[in-house]
């Protein structure tokens, strides 16, 4: 059994502190240990995007990392997206074009899609499936995200 | 499993060279932490090497050619604009691995050392005439990116070695370079056949050629016979045709769930073909 490494990292903003094993993904360190479940186990192998977060500032599986390299560095989640009570535009417009279905897929989606919205305000639909084209949902057909994901970005450009 | 982050390559080449069992270096981590998970590969020893000084660099060189640190993620090099322009296929080819997330991690040293016969980047590395810096216990080296690969999931790297950096030559005026492959679906996908061309013309006339073929063989081919087809032409149909066939002709493939030997010995020619095509168009200053 290996020694458990001492982590300091900021989430969302927050400093936190945890001590893992080095064979842990970050992924579980943020739910298990950080109690930060909105992050989804699908694949485990970098296929399905369920559990993208940000690593400073970058879209990226947290399945893919381990929770001993994100020492020293920023993460970002979609526990992170709303501002309090008052939801993220990306958050609203998913609400109101039914884009969401049961919870797995989406946190991911959200995380991905707000990632690219911050490189690129406006981005054309086509730009935003490629974009998406690493969240797999098996339960929709995308076209509601991307409507949800065009909207939100329209509003976030003239809010600015 | 013993967790290391050395601040140098001396360093990691020593804990490289000290480990028992099973070592495995650590950059973006798409392949390792996958084999980690399935129960492929257990490292005993895992090297960290992102602490280490200019491995997240791309660095213009005073002579004109680019050095790519080992931990460079394919996002940054898309996001590169001088060595997009300069070498859009080795960027290309790159960029068509995985998905947005993973573009944010996988490496060009990473897809290297993976080995797998179908690593998108390394044609188009082996056709830019691409070089690596090795570090290891008897000091440093440099080697040519085609000599690294020896089979499927091997390399020639000794026990102690770690490949340190990606070197690009000077991009040289009339030259342009591709990467295309086939693959069943439109995004995240491995390659069925994969095919990387680098040419210099001068005026319109094809000067100097290299072509690579990536999936189609146990390890990534230079194709001379495909070199020798463009050379001395104005990419012709005569002398695209040549090129198909001795494309098709390099290949050795296997069968299997993503295609067959007569499918991929065929469309090798054809990816070879239109590689050379946009290749020669951005040769000629075509910015696709």
């Amino acid at each position: 059994m290996s020694t458990k490494i001492h982590v300091s990292a900021t989430v969302n903003g927050d400093a936190v502190d945890y001590l893992c094993d080095p064979r842990e993904t970050l992924l579980d360190v943020l739910r298990d240990r950080l109690n930060l479940t909105g992050a989804k186990e699908g694949c485990g192998t970098g296929d399905c995007g369920a559990c993208s977060i940000t690593l400073n500032g970058r879209l990226v599986c947290s399945c893919l990392v381990l929770g001993v390299e994100a020492a020293g560095q920023e993460i970002a989640t979609v526990e992170g997206i709303a501002a309090g009570e008052t939801l993220h535009p990306l958050q609203q417009k998913f609400i109101d074009h039914a884009a969401l279905q049961c919870g797995i897929c989406t946190p991911g989606i959200l995380v991905a899609a707000k990632a690219l919205l911050e490189k690129n305000p406006d981005p054309s639909e086509t730009e935003v499936r490629y974009w998406l084209a690493g969240n797999l949902c098996r339960c929709t057909g995308y076209d509601k995200i991307i409507r949800a994901v065009m909207d939100a970005a329209a509003e976030m450009r003239e809010a600015s | 499993m013993n967790y290391h982050q050395p601040t140098s390559f001396a360093e990691a080449a020593e804990l490289a060279a000290s480990a028992s069992g099973v070592t495995r270096v650590l950059a973006g981590g798409t392949d390792v932490l996958v084999q980690m998970r399935a129960d492929i590969v257990t490292p005993d020893t895992l090297i960290d090497i992102k602490a280490i000084d200019g491995v997240r660099d791309i660095r213009k060189e005073s002579d004109g050619s680019w050095t790519i640190g080992a931990a460079v993620a394919g996002a940054e090099m898309s996001e590169h604009d001088d060595l997009s322009a300069a070498w859009p296929g080795v960027v290309e080819a790159m960029d068509l691995i995985g998905s947005t997330q993973v573009q944010g991690r996988a490496t060009l040293v990473g897809n290297l050392c993976n080995a797998s016969p179908a690593a998108d980047s390394v044609p188009a590395m082996v056709a830019a005439g691409a070089s690596v810096s090795i570090t290891g216990p008897d000091g440093n080296r440099r080697a040519a990116v085609v000599d690294i690969p020896a089979a499927p999931g091997k390399i020639t790297l000794k026990p102690g070695e770690l490949i340190t950096a990606v070197h690009l030559p000077p991009a040289v005026p009339g030259q342009g370079d591709a990467y295309l492959r086939f693959i069943p679906r439109t995004e995240m996908d491995i390659a069925v056949v994969g095919c990387g061309v680098w040419l210099r013309l001068e005026g319109d006339t094809v000067a100097d050629a290299r072509v690579a073929l990536g999936a189609v063989a146990p390890t990534v081919l230079l194709v001379q016979a495909c070199a020798d087809a463009l050379i001395g032409s104005r990419l012709d149909d005569a002398a695209l045709g040549r090129l198909a066939t001795a494309a098709s002709d390099a290949c050795s493939p296997i069968t299997d769930k993503r295609g067959t030997i007569a499918f991929r010995t065929q469309v090798a020619g054809v990816m070879a073909r239109r590689a050379a095509e946009t290749a020669y168009a951005r040769a000629k200053g075509d910015k696709a």
